[in-house]
């Protein structure tokens, strides 16, 4: 179960290119066991690291600026997290640190793995995403309300569905929710049968 | 539909599950710890194809650092939890999307999901078929569904047909590169027009694999004569009276005339040509003929050491590569054996095939296909993964520039620094043969 996603209030880190991949985001190299914990130092490891497979910072990625130490939110580019449906990317994430990434567009099933661990996929026009960078201040996201804010008074919506939104709010567990369905689940499965029956791989029943 | 939930959102009914190695051990482990069962095993599959060897005399043994742990332990949860394991040297042992097919596990109108991004690639057959993550797959196993918001519909449509020598990568190559890696965005996009219709079944496996780099939810196709041709006596498939049955309904899948979709896309085939990738993105592709856009981002240009404006054709590379779930059938082979044949690799070109499952390896080599790599300069492999992506054991040097037939040509994805061009496979192995990027219809 992931922690519950209310108001997060954090400094961004600005990652600004389009097309980030999850090979980027955790090299495969870096999936070293078959848990999902021990993924936080092989973030970003080809571009953090000096070295491939080396452990010295780069001093030149963002990652590694002290400003943005603690920043819990990733400002993106388009079609962030695109490329393999490893959930490591997202573990990498939500172990380093990082509980929201705000880019113009995401992966389908990128976005689908934030959504399961507790991190939010927050769509924002390019734009906007520019005025906060060059902000570089702390930016409020109210997930209740949709909002992300600057300073005062300068803000903007994005869209999350309904299922999403309930999901992070209450950091409920989707298999729960859904075995909880048991029984609308077997009665579909014995309809289906009747008209799906080469479906169903196992001793007929 | 199971039932509807709220917003746009319905439990869907998941008809197959498939797992492989790097990550099936973690989602079989993690439902087990958390006390719950695979609810019916029956319809799970796991297949060792990820990080296994492809030498021969193969084992548990793997070049990447600790990647035995990722089989064995895949092998006992997938033992376990009862469900049916191709293991490492089982003779339908293959990449989940090639073996998945070729035994007949995925079917018309059925759902199929995989912790795998590639999963598009069924969407071949007409089935809904998409990738997704470790979480979703221990959804889908313990409860038989999967939570989903319905997708937008686009329907990309390729009319008149392809010229010689181009092929079905061309085609979504071409249209990565018009429209955008995220081009897609979410859609279930289905393929469709007289040049997809023309297509085998292995083509239209290509054509829908890289449906995930169009950053769509899925790709698919209606089934027609030759997707029920294809599945016919299959392994998985339904017998009998049964088979009949289904023919009869899968018949029904199919579009309506004036259906209307969310996007729409229209591209000529007969105007695509042989296509290579320059950049890290697959929408960094143009046309053999051209050259390195004039408003390329200077990111991927430095990584991959070209200039502005420079001509891909006569880019000298260092290794070719065939293999993958995008272009590694038999069909494949068989195109790229009949132009190597007699011929030889450039001297300094590291060349490797790799079939996409034991199956297409046993076949080649019963017509002789194996012979013609090996005699050309090319390594002739064992089935699997392979050097589509690095996990930390083998890879082209440093460095290397490589033409390759898979669908990701991201930074650093075959090997540290290594510098990919996506092509299909004649394009691969004219490249071979000239010793650097070429244009496979000069060979001819």
């Amino acid at each position: 179960m992931a922690e519950p996603f209310s108001i997060l209030t954090s400094r961004p880190m600005p990652l600004i290119r389009d097309n980030v991949d999850t090979d980027q985001i955790i090299p495969s190299r870096e999936m070293k066991s078959t848990g999902k914990t021990g993924l936080a130092d092989g973030l970003f490891a080809g571009w953090r690291y000096t070295a491939i497979g080396g452990r010295d910072p780069d001093p030149s990625f963002v990652l590694n600026d002290p400003d943005y130490a603690d920043s819990q939110i990733i400002l993106g580019g388009a079609n962030f997290g695109c490329g393999s449906s490893r959930e490591h990317a997202v573990w990498a994430l939500a172990e380093y640190g990082f509980r929201a990434v705000i880019a113009p567009s995401f992966a389908p099933i990128f976005a689908g793995n934030c959504v399961r661990n507790g991190i939010l996929p927050a769509v924002l026009d390019a734009d906007a995403i520019a005025i906060i960078e060059e902000a570089n201040c702390p930016v409020t996201i109210n997930l209740a309300t949709q909002k992300i804010t600057i300073g005062e008074d300068q803000n903007w919506s994005f869209p999350i569905d309904q299922e999403a939104k309930a999901m992070l709010l209450e950091g409920l567990d989707a298999i729960d929710l859904s075995l909880k369905m048991a029984e609308d689940i077997a009665a579909w499965q014995t309809a289906d049968r009747a008209t799906r029956p080469w479906i169903y791989l196992g001793a007929k029943q | 539909m199971v039932a509807a939930l709220p917003g746009n959102g319905a439990l869907v009914a998941i008809d197959r599950v498939f797992l492989h190695e790097r990550t099936g051990a973690s989602a079989l482990n993690s439902l087990a710890e958390a006390g719950r069962t695979v609810v019916d095993p029956a319809r799970v599959f796991a297949v060792t194809d990820h990080i296994v060897d492809t030498r021969r005399g193969r084992t548990d043994q793997t070049l990447m650092p600790g990647g035995q742990a990722f089989i064995t332990e895949t092998r006992a949860a997938a033992k376990a939890a009862g469900i049916t394991l191709f293991d490492v040297n089982d003779p339908d042992q293959g990449i989940v999307h090639v073996i998945s097919p070729e035994l007949g596990i995925v079917l018309p109108g059925c759902t199929l999901v995989a912790p795998d991004s590639h999963t598009c690639t069924q969407g071949a057959f007409g089935a809904l078929a998409w990738g997704i993550g470790s979480s979703e797959a221990e959804h889908a196993m313990a409860t038989g569904t999967l939570r989903l918001n319905k997708p937008k519909s686009m329907r990309v449509c390729f009319s008149g047909s392809l010229s010689k020598s181009v092929t079905p990568k061309d085609m979504i190559m071409t249209l990565i590169a018009s429209h955008g890696a995220a081009g897609g965005k979410g859609h279930a996009v289905e393929f469709a027009g007289d040049a997809v219709r023309a297509l085998d079944m292995e083509g239209r496996m290509t054509l829908c694999n890289m449906a995930t780099e169009f950053s769509a939810m899925s790709g698919f196709i209606a089934p027609d004569r030759k997707t029920f041709k294809y599945l016919t006596g299959r392994r998985y498939v339904p017998k009998g009276a049964e088979w009949d049955q289904a023919v009869e309904s899968w018949k029904k899948l199919i579009s309506d005339v004036d259906a209307t979709f969310d996007a729409e896309i229209k591209i000529d085939a007969s105007a695509i040509t042989p296509t290579v990738s320059w950049g890290t993105s697959p929408e960094h592709s143009v046309g053999i003929g051209g050259t390195v856009p004039e408003n390329a981002d200077e990111r991927p240009l430095e990584y991959m050491a070209l200039q502005k404006g420079q001509s891909l054709k006569g880019t000298p590379i260092d290794a070719a590569f065939i293999g993958s779930c995008t272009n590694s059938r038999l069909s494949d082979l068989r195109r790229a054996s009949a132009l190597l044949k007699g011929k030889r690799i450039a001297d300094h070109v590291q060349a490797i095939c790799v079939p996409g499952s034991s199956r297409v390896k046993r076949e080649a080599e019963s017509e002789g296909i194996d012979a013609i790599f090996r005699e050309a300069g090319f390594e002739w492999r064992e089935s699997g993964c392979s050097m589509c992506f690095y996990a930390g054991g083998e890879s082209f040097r440093s460095g290397a520039r490589v033409i390759s037939t898979t669908n990701r040509n991201f930074e650093s994805r075959q090997g540290p620094g290594v510098k990919t061009h996506i092509a299909s496979p004649e394009t691969v192995v004219a490249s071979a043969l000239a010793g650097a990027i070429a244009d496979v219809r000069e060979l001819l």
